[in-house]
């Protein structure tokens, strides 16, 4: 089985960080994973994307073309990427940005999420990744939300360990409004 | 089963680097491969080696020449540009007969191009690259995995030919993350003592010379001669590659490193509806796998040639089957232009028939 999952966003506002987070719990559990980051050449601000390509198989190409999955973050990324999600795919739009609300297809499920206004309320608006990758977990099925955090608590320096509670109730907050959503 | 990790390419060539017991690196930065001096700048000095960024890509190159003259088991990274300027000394190991290990995590060119992916360095890392007529052997690992097994046998194919070898990848193999499953080194049987190092007279009071200036009649003539046996050795007895769902392929697609990831999904893709089609990955672009070519497409069969170029394997295809109907998808590298699984579907489709 194999699923993939694209994130699309401002550089420095962390999709590479929970594209990395993804693929590393994938692995933790025996399966294999690619983590593919694309950026320009600039360290914070430009846009940035990553592939994650999960798979109880072999991975294969690295690179999809028309994802099963996408997590967008801004309306740059919902511009140019919406239109590619595959048929029947997924599409976690943070409406805290985006005002396009995806109902221009319907042959897919589009999901909108306030994810910043969600972050912030959880305490930092710097949980907005956390959200959506919450959000996406539960809907794939493919990885277990534990072994996502205890992925992080592994990437995560000692010092920051602190922060660790607050990630985890966005993580559980994103899986929890997809949960009504789809309801 | 070891702890398997999760990192980089360009980490796990530099974790393959030590773990095979490379103590001598020398390089000057340029995206997107410093991930590989930056590790070997970290790890080297608890081992004892030396790692040294250079003032620039040239004297990292001479730098690696003198090590390896030595007999140390050493290596230098760059990409394209890089590469480019290092062609002099690469030249001159390769005519001085010095093993040693050259990394190119290509970008595109040509010029300063761009930072994305590229495999348009294949001619100049296969037919040469410098001047005078010689060979790399040049390896195109296609996984993490592989960036790390590969630059293990990279060494020990350049000490045992004596040949200096290339690990040619490029910026998604370099910069992906996948699982890697570490294993330690082990050093092949047939290994010979580098009796021609130079490492002072010793017992023997011998004085070695390591040189690429033959001036007598007749003498630099014997040493292309060598020089060329030893290629057609190679030729023979180290070609490497690896086929997938060939058996009843009637098309016959074959990528290297980085596309052939992309082409192996779209094969993927092809097979689930019944199109006979299989995938040939070279793993040493030279020697050339030119036989399994041949064996594969004994029964008529069409190959397809992708690559992230505007073609030039597919030169060495055509060239290893004459006979065979050869059809080239290539896309001219630069950002954006890294083909998908779908879009060498739909070529694949071009091509092949379904008949199942």
């Amino acid at each position: 089985m194999n699923h993939d999952v694209f994130m699309a966003g401002f550089g420095g506002k962390g999709v590479l960080l929970i594209g990395n987070l993804l693929a590393y719990a994938t692995i933790l559990e025996g399966n294999n994973a690619s983590y593919f980051p694309a950026y320009g050449v600039e360290k914070r601000g430009g846009a940035a994307n990553c592939t994650v390509v999960m798979s109880d198989t072999t991975v294969g190409s690295p690179v999809v073309g028309e994802p099963e999955a996408a997590i967008l973050m801004n309306p740059a990324a919902m511009t140019q990427f919406y239109p590619r999600v595959r048929r029947g795919g997924l599409a976690l739009i943070n409406s805290s940005l985006i005002e396009d609300d995806g109902s221009s297809r319907t042959d897919l499920t589009a999901i909108a999420i306030p994810a910043n206004d969600m972050a912030l309320e959880i305490g930092d608006s710097r949980l907005v990744n956390m959200v959506m990758l919450g959000a996406y977990i539960e809907y794939s099925k493919f990885v277990r939300p534990e072994t996502v955090k205890e992925a992080l608590k592994e990437v995560l320096p000692e010092r920051n360990h602190r922060f660790l509670p607050f990630n985890y109730t966005a993580l559980e907050a994103g899986a929890a409004y997809l949960r009504k959503a789809l309801a | 089963m070891t702890k398997r990790l999760f990192v980089k390419g360009n980490e796990a060539v530099a974790m393959g680097a030590l773990e095979a017991g490379c103590r001598y690196y020398f390089g000057y930065p340029i995206t997107p491969q410093s991930d590989i001096p930056e590790y070997i700048a970290r790890e080297m000095p608890a081992l004892g080696g030396e790692f040294i960024q250079a003032e620039s890509e040239i004297a990292s190159i001479n730098m690696l020449l003198g090590a390896s003259a030595c007999g140390a088991r050493a290596m230098t990274s760059s990409s394209s540009p890089g590469i480019s300027l290092k062609q002099e000394g690469i030249s001159y190991m390769a005519g001085s007969e010095c093993p040693g290990l050259i990394v190119n995590i290509c970008r595109s060119g040509p010029g300063l191009g761009g930072i994305d992916a590229s495999q348009a360095d294949y001619f100049q890392a296969t037919k040469g690259g410098g001047h005078g007529g010689y060979h790399l052997i040049v390896l195109a690992p296609s996984s993490v995995q592989e960036m790390y097994d590969l630059t293990m046998l990279a060494f020990d194919l350049s000490d045992r030919y004596r040949v200096p070898a290339m690990i040619l990848a490029d910026a998604v193999i370099g910069q992906m993350k996948e699982a890697l499953e570490p294993h330690p080194y082990v050093a092949p049987d047939d290994l010979q003592p580098k009796d021609w190092a130079l490492i002072g007279p010793g017992e023997r009071g011998v004085n070695k010379v390591v040189k690429s200036l033959y001036l007598g009649d007749g003498e630099l003539e014997q040493h292309n001669l060598k020089l060329h046996r030893k290629y057609a050795e190679m030729q023979e007895k180290e070609v490497r590659y690896e086929g997938y769902e060939l058996d009843d392929a009637e098309l016959v697609v074959t990528a290297y490193g980085s596309t052939a990831r992309i082409a192996h999904t779209a094969v993927r893709m092809a097979r689930q509806q019944g199109y006979k089609v299989g995938l040939l990955r070279p793993i040493t672009l030279f020697p050339f796998p030119k036989e399994a070519y041949k064996h594969h497409t004994a029964a008529g069969q069409k190959v397809l040639c992708v690559e992230l170029n505007t073609g030039q394997m597919v030169d060495d295809v055509r060239l290893a089957v004459p006979c065979v109907e050869v059809e080239f998808y290539g896309r001219a590298p630069g950002a954006g232009s890294l083909p998908t699984p779908e879009e060498l579907f739909a070529q694949i489709r071009l091509h092949c028939e379904v008949r199942s």
